[in-house]
């Protein structure tokens, strides 16, 4: 007579597979409840309370300066909050910060790394921070002086086990906020280089990340190659809200200038409004002959226009409310893979596969 | 018969899954109706602050060339 298996393996493993079964129907169940919550509340489209508000007219844009120096693929830019001075990155690993009204360059930093996907100017314009394929943030202190060397007062912040896709400062030049290749977001303190908090949640790389403008919030959202925009609580490390409409990778979050909403660009070729009150997707702003992803997304001061940089070189210029395009932008000669307005809203700026950054207004 | 062993960090996420959709579902929602009129009083309200909205005189933005001057 064989002897059966041993008795207590056999069962424990029935019962962690019982376990695994229950709580898969749990969370299905409970995805279906979420979605029927929200769909209880979507009495209306936004396009159609829109209705009544005055259409807009022409826009007139054009490039009013190039920047010209980047000898490659220019993959990120910052405005500084002096509403001239903007900083940019590119895959030659050079790190340049521009006067935007003169085109003049006053800083130049080379990173050890190429691909240099990720840069932030600080809140007090002293000092600006990047990084990309070194899995790094590094903080540069700006100095006055034109002859010293930058590289030497270099700080390493962050450290990532894959590549930094964004970074940007909290409310101070204190704190860095990161997300990563390796699937996580990061608060960190760059004075000591100390993680402060880490956000875990995206089962893929997240690519975008933006703070929400109000100092009260604490919040942040990112975006991610899961196709999912999630909201999280910079304090507690939990994330409050999940959004999964997109079909593709979202590069590029941006929230709405209330802060109770956000925007998302997608290689879906779709760019999508998102209203955390309503928890739900509110708007999409898509066409037909738009067939390109977008690489970056952001508002108009007063929330009414939503600027989208796009993979067919052009900007596509978007009023929010109706859902209609009421522009599109050409000039650069490849992919658009950057795009922020000033903080004064006078201008936009992009950058370019092209090489070039350019500000429009 | 014999299926793998489910390892113990795939219960854990599965759990963590479970928790995170329970926070989820109880948040407080508000009507598209309700959302979509505070969004649009804020645009509103802050049009005439947008200066890519409503365009600025070019003497204003610094961005926009003036006319050249000719020195005689």
């Amino acid at each position: 007579m064989r002897s059966p298996p041993i008795p207590e393996m056999a069962t424990q493993e029935v019962q962690l597979n019982e376990t695994l079964a229950h709580l898969k129907t749990e969370s299905d169940t409970l995805k279906t409840k979420l979605e029927e919550e929200r769909a209880k509340l979507h009495d209306v489209e936004l396009h159609q309370v829109a209705e009544k508000v005055e259409a807009l007219g022409q826009f007139v844009m054009k490039t009013r300066r190039t920047l010209k120096g980047h000898g490659n693929k220019v993959l990120c830019m910052d405005w500084c909050k002096d509403k001239r001075r903007i900083v940019s990155s590119s895959q030659d690993g050079k790190v340049i910060v521009w006067d935007a009204f003169t085109t003049n360059k006053e800083h130049a930093v080379t990173m050890p790394c190429t691909w240099v996907m990720a840069c932030a100017y600080a809140p007090s314009g002293c000092a600006v921070a990047c990084g990309g394929l070194d899995n790094k943030c590094s903080v540069y202190p700006l100095s006055l002086d034109k002859n010293e060397n930058l590289a030497a007062k270099k700080k390493s912040v962050a450290m990532h086990t894959n590549y930094l896709s964004a970074c940007c400062f909290t409310n101070s030049d204190m704190q860095i906020l990161t997300s990563s290749g390796d699937g996580t977001c990061a608060l960190w303190d760059v004075e000591s280089g100390q993680l402060l908090q880490s956000f875990h949640g995206h089962a893929a790389d997240v690519l975008c990340l933006d703070l929400a403008p109000s100092e009260t919030a604490n919040t942040f959202v990112s975006g991610g190659c899961d196709k999912k925009a999630n909201v999280w609580d910079m304090r507690s490390g939990q994330c409050i809200q999940s959004f999964e409409t997109h079909e593709s990778d979202i590069n590029s979050v941006r929230y709405y200038p209330s802060g109770d909403a956000f925007a998302s660009g997608s290689d879906d070729a779709t760019c999508r409004l998102y209203d955390l009150r309503a928890d739900r997707e509110v708007a999409i702003y898509s066409k037909e002959s738009i067939i390109f992803g977008v690489s970056s997304v952001d508002f108009s001061l007063s929330g009414r226009l939503l600027f989208g940089g796009y993979n067919d070189y052009t900007i596509n210029v978007w009023d929010v409310l109706k859902g209609t395009r009421v522009s599109i932008l050409f000039g650069h000669e490849n992919r658009v893979s950057t795009l922020r307005v000033s903080p004064d809203g006078t201008a936009f700026c992009t950058g370019s596969w092209d090489h070039t950054l350019r500000i429009w207004a | 018969m014999s299926t793998k062993t489910p390892s113990s960090s795939s219960i854990a996420q599965a759990r963590r899954t479970v928790q995170q959709l329970k926070r989820e579902a109880r948040i407080e929602r508000i009507k598209v109706s309700k959302a979509s009129s505070d969004l649009m009083r804020y645009c509103g309200e802050h049009a005439k602050n947008d200066p890519l909205l409503m365009g600025i005189p070019t003497s204003e933005n610094p961005f926009k060339d003036k006319k050249p001057c000719t020195v005689l």
